[in-house]
């Protein structure tokens, strides 16, 4: 009877254009923003946009669309929504989409596609998404039939925020949405090849369990997946309960209180002494949530060498990929620490393990020589960190002026910290601080870019000033590209092949000609000067600080060395000799 | 090492190419691959056989493959009993001295004479691909002029004769 009824209802059901099914999948998924750029492709959709009451933010470039929308997705935890025309307008979002896919961004990005009957032969702005986009998106639809297309939604927004989260592309071709077909968005999501384990398999916990009751040097590295499970508050649960040192990914930074006692710091190429010991000396290893990136982990033979390691992953492809695994724990982070919590296991005896961390810690810091004449890049993000209370949502591209922030900036608060990990994409800082903003309007944004990176996105200074976001954009100028610099300087002879750039445009006045205030600072008390007047607008600012050309990043791990064999742990006592 | 893997997959336009793009980026090297349909309308059954370094590759192509929405089950049944079976033609040289010679020398594999001209015929051969090579190696001295071969494709037997040797990665 009651089945009756629906069906009469199906049937009642007006018809719609498939331009108008996509906006009403949007309002059923509480689609809150809307980052995109109209072409033909995409013209019916724009169509039904144009009246529908959803907020959509223009950006100049495509690319500046997919970055916004990933800034937007790694703050509110929600998917990101992108609209590109196709050809050229699906071609830019590629860096986007990859970036998406290395880093676990739920993205539904919809590309517009040629009509289906001229699809194949060469038309206007035909682009083979599909099979571009294949290998850099988590999955992908074209849409053949207008009568699937409700369910191609409902699929993609399901695909991208369950399980490992990631980009999922939509290509539609001109006519499907311009065709009709009844839309039914109250259905279920069937996909049989598509069932991620969320739950952690009860005897591995107890392994687990065992193993860190008889640890002597315990240690837990803390990815991204903490923060994707929204499980900070366990993991910080766990490791008190546990007395376990806390290590974290580049991409996990937040997930773990920067100032906590237990925190030993960020892993890997440019990471803390402390941290990169402790994964060297450890006996055993909980990685929760991340993938042993080669940034991280440093040449394998040399990682963890005495470690039983532990790996608590939803996506179990992950476990035993770079690094073999004793314990595999296939679960949502947040299952599997909630599980571990409640076994409240035997407490390991590690007060030598506890003394040594702590000796490290105090006797290899994170340094850097002070010099007041300059604007010294580490102390730039010091004091942005001291003015903002380290509160801040920060944003950056990739080189050396996001590991100093990695490093620099402490991270008390998940969900704080934006930055290109996987991909290392340059010119994602600018347009991933206005997703970032708009998906926490009331927070301090603050894109911390290099002169480099920042001319990739730097139209985007457009859209800061239309929606009047009060987003502080900080230029660290080193008139190079930094971290090419730095290895050149190191591997390659100071053979500086093209990344010196003295001559830079006017970043002041460049802001200007975007009707953005913006101001200089060539000394330490210039920078602190600007700073403060900076975050006292609550409007946007560009802050051009011109630091040290030939600063390096340190501490670092060479490629193809073992994180023990650092270099430059102690810059300042080096530096004195 | 050798690994035979069989899934089943959803028949969507695009499977296929998902499937041996993900092999391309992450630089596994497929000898053959055979796709049809399976009894259950809509999914498909392909059968793979790659050539890795180690078992961890192994387990890693089957999670891999495992990721992707559109494949429904995946099994790595080399270790388990099975029937494996290619099929070739084989295109043969041959003179009227000669050719009864060849319907001799097919006659113990099976194999059968499915087209014959005045210069050559075609042989037709199913089996495990070790037999094929050998037969292949053996017409080789009467001038082979082409050769198809579909890859192999597999199936577990009905009964396991040693069930404990089937190998799982690990619980999951």
């Amino acid at each position: 009877m009651a089945k009756m009824k629906v069906e009469e209802q199906r049937k009642q059901r007006t018809k719609m254009s498939g331009a108008l099914m996509l906006i009403e999948a949007l309002k059923a998924e509480k689609v809150e923003v809307i980052f995109g750029y109209p072409g033909g492709a995409v013209l019916p959709i724009y169509d039904k946009l144009y009246d529908s009451g959803l907020f959509h933010v223009l950006t100049r470039h495509e690319q500046g669309a997919i970055h916004a929308a990933e800034g937007y997705a790694r703050i509110s935890g929600k998917p990101g929504v992108v609209i590109a025309t196709s050809g050229p307008g699906a071609t830019n979002i590629v860096t986007g989409l990859t970036d998406a896919m290395m880093d676990s961004i739920p993205l539904v990005v919809f590309t517009g596609q040629v009509a289906s009957n001229v699809i194949g032969s060469d038309a206007f702005q035909e682009a083979d998404v599909l099979g571009i986009t294949m290998p850099i998106t988590k999955h992908s639809y074209q849409v053949r039939d207008i009568q699937e297309l409700p369910r191609i939604i409902k699929e993609a927004f399901h695909i991208a925020t369950t399980g490992r989260p990631g980009p999922v592309l939509i290509d539609i071709p001109k006519d499907m949405t311009t065709a009709e077909g009844e839309f039914d968005y109250e259905q279920d999501v069937h996909l049989p090849g598509y069932q991620p384990t969320v739950h952690p398999n009860h005897l591995q916990i107890r392994k687990l369990v065992e193993a860190v009751s008889q640890a002597k040097k315990p240690v837990i590295l803390a990815g991204a997946g903490v923060l994707h499970a929204n499980a900070s508050k366990e993991l910080r649960q766990y490791a008190e309960q546990q007395n376990i040192p806390v290590i974290h990914t580049l991409l996990g930074l937040g997930g773990f209180p920067a100032n906590h006692p237990l925190f030993l710091g960020m892993a890997g190429m440019h990471g803390t002494y402390t941290a990169n010991m402790a994964l060297y000396e450890c006996d055993l290893l909980i990685n929760i949530g991340a993938r042993f990136d080669d940034r991280v982990t440093g040449n394998l033979k040399y990682f963890a060498p005495n470690a039983t390691v532990a790996h608590i992953d939803i996506d179990p492809a992950e476990i035993g990929k770079n690094v073999p695994t004793k314990i595999p724990i296939v679960s949502d982070a947040k299952e599997a620490l909630k599980e571990l919590i409640h076994q409240d296991g035997k407490r390991p005896d590690i007060t030598a393990w506890l003394a040594q961390l702590a000796e490290w810690k105090t006797n290899y810091p994170l340094a850097y020589e002070n010099d007041v004449q300059t604007v010294k890049p580490q102390k730039l993000i010091e004091m942005i960190y001291e003015l903002t209370n380290g509160e801040a949502v920060v944003t950056t591209d990739v080189g050396q002026h996001q590991m100093w922030t990695a490093q620099y900036y402490k991270f008390n608060r998940p969900h704080r910290w934006v930055t290109s990990g996987g991909l290392g994409t340059m010119g994602f800082g600018l347009p991933a601080a206005i997703g970032a903003q708009l998906a926490d309007k009331q927070a301090t944004v603050v894109s911390i870019v290099g002169d480099a990176g920042f001319q990739m996105t730097l139209q985007e200074l457009s859209v800061i000033q239309e929606l009047n976001l009060p987003i502080k954009v900080v230029i660290v100028n080193n008139q190079s590209l930094g971290m090419v610099r730095q290895w050149q300087e190191i591997f390659y002879d100071k053979r500086y092949s093209h990344s010196l750039v003295p001559n830079q445009p006017d970043f002041v006045k460049l802001a200007e000609a975007y009707n953005i205030k913006a101001f200089r600072a060539k000394t330490e008390e210039e920078a602190k000067e600007v700073l403060k007047q900076a975050f006292s607008l609550s409007e946007p600012v560009l802050l051009d600080f011109h630091v040290k050309a030939d600063e390096n990043v340190y501490p670092m791990v060479a490629p193809g060395k073992g994180l023990h064999e650092m270099v430059g742990v102690k810059p300042c006592e080096e530096s004195l000799q | 090492m050798r690994r035979i893997i069989t899934m089943t997959v959803n028949n969507r336009p695009g499977v296929l190419n998902r499937i041996t793009g993900l092999f391309t980026k992450r630089h596994y090297n497929i000898e053959s691959i055979t796709v049809g349909h399976t009894e259950i309308e809509g999914i498909s059954r392909m059968t793979f056989v790659v050539n890795v370094e180690d078992e961890r590759i192994a387990e890693q192509i089957t999670k891999q493959l495992n990721k992707q929405i559109d494949v429904l089950k995946v099994n790595d049944i080399t270790d388990q009993a099975i029937v494996a079976r290619e099929l070739a033609l084989i295109k043969v040289a041959v003179n009227s001295a000669v050719r009864q010679e060849i319907y001799t020398l097919i006659e113990p594999f099976r194999a059968s004479v499915v087209d014959v001209s005045r210069d050559s015929l075609v042989v037709q051969v199913t089996g495990e691909p070790e037999k094929i090579e050998a037969l292949i190696d053996l017409l080789k001295p009467y001038g082979i002029k082409e050769v198809a071969r579909t890859g192999t494709t597999a199936f577990t037997r009905g009964s396991q004769k040693n069930a404990a040797s089937y190998k799982t990665p690990f619980i999951i």
